[in-house]
Formats: C-alpha cells, sequence, structure tokens
C-alpha cells in the first residue's frame, strides 16, 4: 500500500499541517510519500524529506504551481494516483480546493476534514458543525481524504528522505493567477499558534479591535482570531474567522473576548486545551465551554489583563 | 448568459442538530428546514447578475426530497426564473450530486454555475470542484467579489492568508463564500408570483446517475462533552488560575 501526501508549504517554507497530515497517513499505514508542488520550493520539499515515516519526497517544481490552483495540482496529480492507494490532503484553502477536483477525475467520494484515522477505509469526522462525529467506511478502490491538522500530532522532523524531481504540468489552463493580497503578521500563523486570542462583535471597530486585541495577543505571543461577526463587520481580516466555515483551530489555550459562543464559531475552537471567556452577558453561550468565565466590560478587563501579564 | 444555482435543502442554521441514540444519524423528524445559507448567497449573486444585465436566466436545481421543491421556491422568490426538482429520499453524497448536476448543465448550457461553498449538515466542501472537474471548467472557490468582462470572470477569493485573485474562461464554476453578498429577504408578491414559476420534477434515473453511496455510515455519535468551567471573579483571579495549570 502506497500513500501520496500533498505538502502545504509557502514555497520558502513547509506548513506545520504537512507534519500532520503525515501523522494521519501513517494511521492509514503503507509507504508515505510527499508532494511539494511549487516553484522554487527546494526549502519546502527539504523540510518534508526530515519528516519521520516518509519514503521519499517528490518535488514538483515550476511557474504553473507557484499559486495551488486547482487545475494545475488537477493534471499533475490525477496520473500519479496510478501508483497509490490513497491521497492525504491537508484541509487548507489550497487542500479544499484542489483535492475534490482530483477525486472526482478518479470517480472517488472525497472523505472531508478527517479527525481520526481507524484503518485503511474507516474514517471518523465531523458533521453539522461538529455537533455530531461520523464515522465511515469507503468502499473506494482509492481513498482521497482532506485531513483537519488540528485533530492530529505532528510527525517528527527528524528523518531523511530522499527527495526526486519532476517536471510541472505544462499549462496554460483555464484559470489564471491575477493576484494576492496576504494579511502581513509576524504574530504565530491563527491554524497553527499555541495560543489564540480571538475578538467578536463587541469590539465594534476595527480601531478597537488593534486597540484591545492586539496587544493581549502579543502579550501571550498568541496568534490571533476573530468570530464570523467581526469579519463582516470589517473589524478583522476573512482570514481570521474561526468556525464552522472558517479555520479550526485547538490550541493549549484560547481567549474569546466578546464573543457569544453561537455554533457555528465553537466548531472552530471547543476543542482547545483551555478555554478562556470575557463577556458581559453572564448568560452567553461560550461560558457553557470556557473553563474559566469572566464576566464584564472587555474594554476595562482586556487593558487590565494585559497590563498584569 | 444562463446561470444554474445548485441549492441544498438543510436544518436550519439556528437549530441545535440532535444525534439519533440508535447511532444511525441525526434527527431530522419535525426540525425546521432551510436552504443552505451558502445557497441564498449563491442566488443573491445570480440574481444581481441578472440585475446588470451580465445573466439572461436563472435555473434553480435541488436534488432531495419532495419538501426540496419549497427551497426551490425560496429562491424562485429571490429572483430566479425556473426550476428542477431531482427528487429522491436517498441521502445523495456530493460526488452523485455532481454527476446529477452534470447532466442538467449539459442539457442546459449555462455559462456559470455558482453553488454554495459548503453544505452545513455534511460540511462536505465537495460539491463545486467535483462538478468543475467532471465538465473540464475551471474553478473559483470560496469566492468573496466576482464580476464579469467579456468572457472573462474575475473571481476574489477568500483563501488562508488572505485574498487571492483569478481569471476564468467562461464557462466555469464558482462557489460562495459569506462575504460575497447580503441575501435580500423575498417579498410576499415575489413569494406569490413565484408560485407560477414552473419547476420540472425529474428522478436521477433521468439522467443515468446511479446515487448509491460509496462512504458507508459506521454510526453518528454526539462529540465529547465539554465540561463547563467556573466563573472567575477579576482579573488576578483569572490569572491566578491560568498559572496554576500552566496556561501561561
Ligand atoms: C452559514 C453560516 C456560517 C457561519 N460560520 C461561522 C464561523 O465560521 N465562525 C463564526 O464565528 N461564526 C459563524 N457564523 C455566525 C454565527 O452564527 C454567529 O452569528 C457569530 O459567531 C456571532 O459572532 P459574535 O459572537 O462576535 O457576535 P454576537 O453573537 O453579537 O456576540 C457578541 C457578544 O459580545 C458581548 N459583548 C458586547 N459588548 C461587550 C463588552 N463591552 N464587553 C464584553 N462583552 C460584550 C455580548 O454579550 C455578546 O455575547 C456562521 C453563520 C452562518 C449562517
Ligand atoms: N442535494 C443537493 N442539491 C443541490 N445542490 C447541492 C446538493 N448538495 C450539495 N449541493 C451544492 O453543493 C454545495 C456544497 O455542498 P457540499 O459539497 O455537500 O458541502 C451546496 O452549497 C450546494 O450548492
Amino acid at each position: 500500500m502506497a500513500v501520496l501526501v500533498l505538502a502545504e508549504h509557502s514555497n520558502a517554507a513547509l506548513n506545520d499541517v504537512t507534519a500532520k497530515t503525515v501523522a494521519a497517513a501513517t494511521a492509514f499505514g503503507g509507504d508515505i510519500d510527499v508532494l511539494v508542488a511549487g516553484h522554487n520550493a527546494g526549502a519546502a520539499a527539504e523540510a518534508a524529506s526530515k519528516l519521520v515515516g516518509v519514503r521519499k519526497v517528490i518535488h514538483a517544481d515550476g511557474a504553473t504551481l507557484a499559486h495551488g490552483l486547482a487545475e494545475a495540482l488537477e493534471a499533475l496529480v490525477v496520473p500519479m494516483m496510478a501508483s497509490y492507494d490513497a491521497f492525504f490532503v491537508p484541509a487548507t484553502s489550497i487542500g479544499k480546493n484542489a483535492a475534490p477536483r482530483i477525486a472526482a477525475k478518479l470517480d472517488v467520494m472525497q472523505v472531508s476534514e478527517v479527525t481520526a484515522v481507524h484503518d485503511s477505509s474507516t474514517f471518523e469526522r465531523p458533521i453539522y458543525a461538529g455537533n455530531a462525529i461520523m464515522t465511515v467506511k469507503s468502499s473506494d478502490a482509492k481513498k482521497v481524504v482532506t485531513v483537519r491538522g488540528a485533530a492530529f500530532k505532528a510527525a517528527d522532523g527528524a528523518g531523511s528522505a530522499a527527495v526526486e524531481t519532476i517536471a510541472a504540468p505544462a499549462g496554460p489552463f483555464k484559470s489564471a493567477f491575477v493576484s494576492e493580497e496576504l494579511s502581513k503578521s509576524d504574530r504565530p500563523e491563527l491554524a497553527s499558534a499555541k495560543r489564540v486570542v480571538s475578538g467578536g462583535r463587541a469590539l465594534a471597530s476595527a480601531e478597537q479591535f488593534n486597540q484591545y486585541i492586539l496587544p493581549l495577543a502579543d502579550k501571550l505571543g498568541a496568534g490571533v482570531g476573530a468570530s464570523r461577526a467581526a469579519v463582516d463587520a470589517g473589524y478583522a481580516p476573512n482570514d481570521y474567522q474561526v468556525g464552522q466555515t472558517g479555520k479550526v483551530v485547538a490550541p493549549a489555550l484560547y481567549v474569546a473576548i466578546g464573543i457569544s459562543g453561537a455554533i457555528q464559531h465553537l466548531a472552530g475552537m471547543k476543542d482547545s486545551k483551555i478555554i478562556v471567556a470575557i463577556n458581559k452577558d453572564e448568560e452567553a453561550p461560550i461560558f457553557q465551554i470556557a473553563d474559566y468565565g469572566l464576566v464584564g466590560d472587555l474594554f476595562k478587563i482586556v487593558p487590565e489583563l494585559t497590563g498584569k501579564l | 448568459m444562463k446561470v444554474l444555482v445548485p441549492v441544498k435543502r438543510v436544518i436550519d442554521y439556528n437549530i441545535r442538530p440532535r444525534v439519533k441514540a440508535d447511532q444511525t444519524g441525526v434527527d431530522l423528524a419535525n426540525v425546521k428546514m432551510a436552504m443552505n445559507p451558502f445557497d441564498e448567497i449563491s442566488i443573491e449573486e445570480a440574481v444581481r447578475m441578472k440585475e446588470k444585465g451580465v445573466a439572461t436566466e436563472i435555473v434553480i436545481v435541488s436534488i432531495g426530497p419532495a419538501q426540496a421543491q419549497e427551497t426551490i421556491r425560496i429562491g424562485l422568490a429571490m429572483g430566479g426564473d425556473r426550476g428542477i426538482l431531482v427528487q429522491t429520499d436517498a441521502a445523495v453524497e456530493p460526488l452523485a450530486v455532481a454527476k446529477i448536476l452534470k447532466a442538467i448543465v449539459e442539457a442546459e448550457q449555462p455559462g456559470l454555475v455558482i453553488a454554495g461553498k459548503q453544505a452545513i449538515d455534511d460540511d462536505s466542501n465537495a460539491t463545486g470542484q467535483m462538478l468543475a472537474a467532471l465538465l473540464d471548467w475551471p474553478q473559483a472557490t470560496f469566492a468573496s467579489a466576482v464580476s464579469k468582462d467579456g468572457d472573462t470572470l474575475k473571481v476574489t477569493r477568500e483563501v488562508d492568508g488572505g485574498l487571492q485573485t483569478l481569471a476564468l474562461q467562461t464557462p466555469a464554476v464558482v462557489t460562495t463564500d459569506l462575504r460575497l453578498n447580503e441575501p435580500r429577504f423575498a417579498s410576499l408578491p415575489n413569494i406569490m408570483k413565484a408560485k407560477k414559476k414552473p419547476i420540472d420534477v425529474k428522478t436521477p434515473a433521468d439522467y443515468g446517475v446511479d446515487v448509491a453511496p460509496r462512504l458507508s455510515v459506521v454510526k453518528v455519535t454526539e462529540p465529547k462533552k465539554r465540561e463547563a468551567g467556573e466563573k472567575v471573579a477579576d482579573v488576578d483571579a483569572l490569572i491566578a488560575k491560568l498559572k496554576s495549570v500552566g496556561a501561561i
């Protein structure tokens, strides 16, 4: 048996979720090869070769792969799958975009956002915003699985696999990259941060979001998240959204500030180790899952907390 | 340009789903159902394209039980022109939904399919991408802005690091994200008018699609319950607690 794992990376660096996807593939069983598809991504391929459990790294390098677009990944991966039994993909925006396209080409029903791998055909995944956990058995000849990184412990980085280089697909494709606008920040990346501080609608403006949430995050060395309401209102950028339809995080510490705790938000953070909630409404549902709740006005509490840490 | 919008009938997003005691699934008996919220966003986008003269006709498709007609009617009241119900009581997986949609696309020849990014019941986030693959069409998922310039569609996407903009040749598949627009409410007169709009009723067999599931459900269980913790009196108490458990 053999599994192909798609690496998540920024060309310059390997994203932590790759090691978690390798860990999920290890539970599946068989030989594991990691595909680093990118442009000038030698450093990411090098980092992938260190992951424990990896047989080899396949490094596909070329301009058509620079932005991880679905059509180019389809052209690259579908022929490769002749020699694999499974394709494991991190459930990131690149993975969620490309994997179903590849699955359909292989006539396979994808298993999305897997949180546990029981054996080579049985998987657990949350449905209904995590209000139910479904165990499914796939009857497809090949498996295509997206992996929820927050549910797996990263594979260690002490291995030494060989790196093999292959050509990128030629293109052109029917979709083309135009531009991107990436949020720049020196803070830990939300999806893999050990601590996360999130702000909700109560922050009431982008200025106050920045003024109250960011200093606390910096004191804690935390990544920054937000509720949908805060993102919709423009207080925080879209890539900060935590929840059913945003990012799923499970840090050691999650601080929810001025967030009510709708099921769609809880879906993205209720597996955090310690949850702190700060909310002026003592009936707010967030308190039902918080380890430590502080009832009061965030505009008083947060500066005091930041000052005393 | 004709626009096709697939819509799914799902449990209303305000309802907390209950797992059945026999672990076979989630209890949908007497539960309030609604259109998948992302699909409302898709219809709104299609209607705005029609208002701008970019779209000529909006066809709304649902695959599901007889009651999915009601879901299609909501879409017609929002501004859709006609509907197609592919009626089945089976739970149809995204791959089979995509195959049925492919057959409908081949018959209807739309220039654009706008689907939701994710159905809030199965949370698969797969159907639009699968349809694009089966049609060999380009795709732009998680859209937060869409504009058309000649035969090219410019789509801004919500990605992990921020925003990405793509140019797509048409025909194409787009899937919608939350920030694309704010869906309108159907007005009473439009709800009345929608009752007269046509809905074709078909079956999966009409399209020659086998809807037998590829994933069999072993069981559906409750998630691990989180114990409610404690309220602390003030900031000092909070800091002391966090120190005592090694969180800071
Ligand atoms: C299809 C769909 C998908 C969704 N996906 C997501 C998702 O991924 N993530 C997500 O977060 N939501 C999501 N939502 C939205 C979700 O249902 C809620 O609307 C949202 O989470 C509410 O955000 P909030 O808690 O910031 O706002 P609110 O619910 O308005 O809560 C604000 C809270 O702040 C408190 N407050 C106000 N002032 C103060 C103060 N001065 N000090 C302290 N506390 C204060 C209030 O008591 C209140 O509890 C989704 C909804 C739909 C329909
Ligand atoms: N049974 C269905 N009928 C019509 N459209 C569907 C159906 N299932 C999924 N879709 C479409 O595919 C999108 C994504 O669903 P999913 O891939 O199941 O998360 C939905 O928002 C709908 O636009």
